[in-house]
């Protein structure tokens, strides 16, 4: 992944977020980590950067979202941002306690790039973010301004 | 049902494959792979013709070379993820191909993940392996396919 590049995470819950950041950085990620706390707050972020000629448009990025979160949840994040012609470029890997069959098909059906349920167990969530941190090394990740 | 997606493998160059296989093979030991030489071969695959046996609904995670001969890899991206069913399979771009364009392009039309195969042996091995390893996170939940047995996609 390109070294501007932008790893957004919509997370409510401090815990699960300060685990996620950890092992970002202890895997080797040292992309800029952007955190929200619920879906408006990250589309608010989403608008601004796709409708001004800013910084972030031009910073390549990806997003892993929460489902459960206070003012608007994951799936209404996902489905406004696959609905509109820019944003859908944007990767999203749902990262989620939610991990019920359809839940799982209704993101997958909307276009998330991947559904991961949250391990339960401690040990299982930190390999589980290792795993990803290792595999967004490897990708590349568009911006929001056309090239 | 087990729950190790079958990777389709779409790509002319058979070293590439051949690396890539391995390489899974060390990661996932277990995994199964089917391998396609161009565009037409895997959709033809993915759009079972009429009157052929349907297969029961499975898990695949379709690996996408870009450059093939017959039909490329843009052409095979837009086909299925303009297919209601078919565009729940994860689709993974893994391409020389590294212009922005390229890559605004991929994600624009519906690619899950574009990867740009490095040139280097090393590093490539790595990337699959990393890619391998993916593939294998707790809670990864790939949804089951019915490939379609009715129409054909040309």
């Amino acid at each position: 992944m390109n070294k501007d590049a932008m790893i957004l995470v919509a997370e409510d819950d401090d815990g699960h977020f300060a685990l996620i950041e950890r092992n970002l950085i202890r895997s080797g990620v040292s992309n800029r980590i952007v955190r929200f706390r619920d879906g408006q707050e990250l589309l608010g972020f989403l608008e601004q950067a796709k409708a001004l000629d800013s910084d972030n448009s031009r910073r390549p990025m990806l997003l892993l979202l929460d489902i459960r979160m206070p003012k608007i949840d994951g799936v209404e994040v996902l489905l406004h941002l696959k609905s509109d012609l820019v944003l859908r470029k944007i990767p999203v890997i749902m990262l989620t306690t939610t991990g019920d069959r359809q839940a799982v098909e209704q993101c997958q059906q909307l276009g998330c790039s991947m559904y991961v349920v949250k391990p339960v167990e401690y040990d299982k969530f930190v390999e589980s973010i290792q795993k990803i941190s290792r595999f967004l090394s490897i990708l590349e990740v568009p911006s929001l301004s056309a090239t | 049902m087990s729950d190790t997606p079958i990777i389709l493998i779409a790509e002319d160059d058979a070293g590439h494959f051949a690396l890539a296989k391995k390489n899974l093979w060390r990661t996932c030991a277990d995994v199964q792979v089917i391998h396609f030489h161009n565009g037409r071969e895997v959709l033809d695959y993915l759009f079972e013709h009429s009157g052929r046996q349907t297969h029961p609904a499975h898990r695949y995670l379709l690996l996408l070379d870009i450059k093939m001969p017959l039909l490329d890899g843009v052409s095979v991206l837009e086909r299925i993820k303009a297919h209601p069913e078919l565009r729940k399979m994860p689709v993974f771009m893994l391409t020389t191909t590294d212009s922005p364009v390229e890559i605004d392009n991929c994600y624009q039309i519906g690619c899950n993940f574009y990867i740009v195969k490095p040139a280097d042996y090393m590093q490539f091995m790595e990337a699959i392996e990393s890619l391998g390893a993916f593939l294998s996170t707790p809670g990864l939940a790939i949804p089951e396919i019915d490939r379609p047995s009715t129409s054909n996609w040309n």
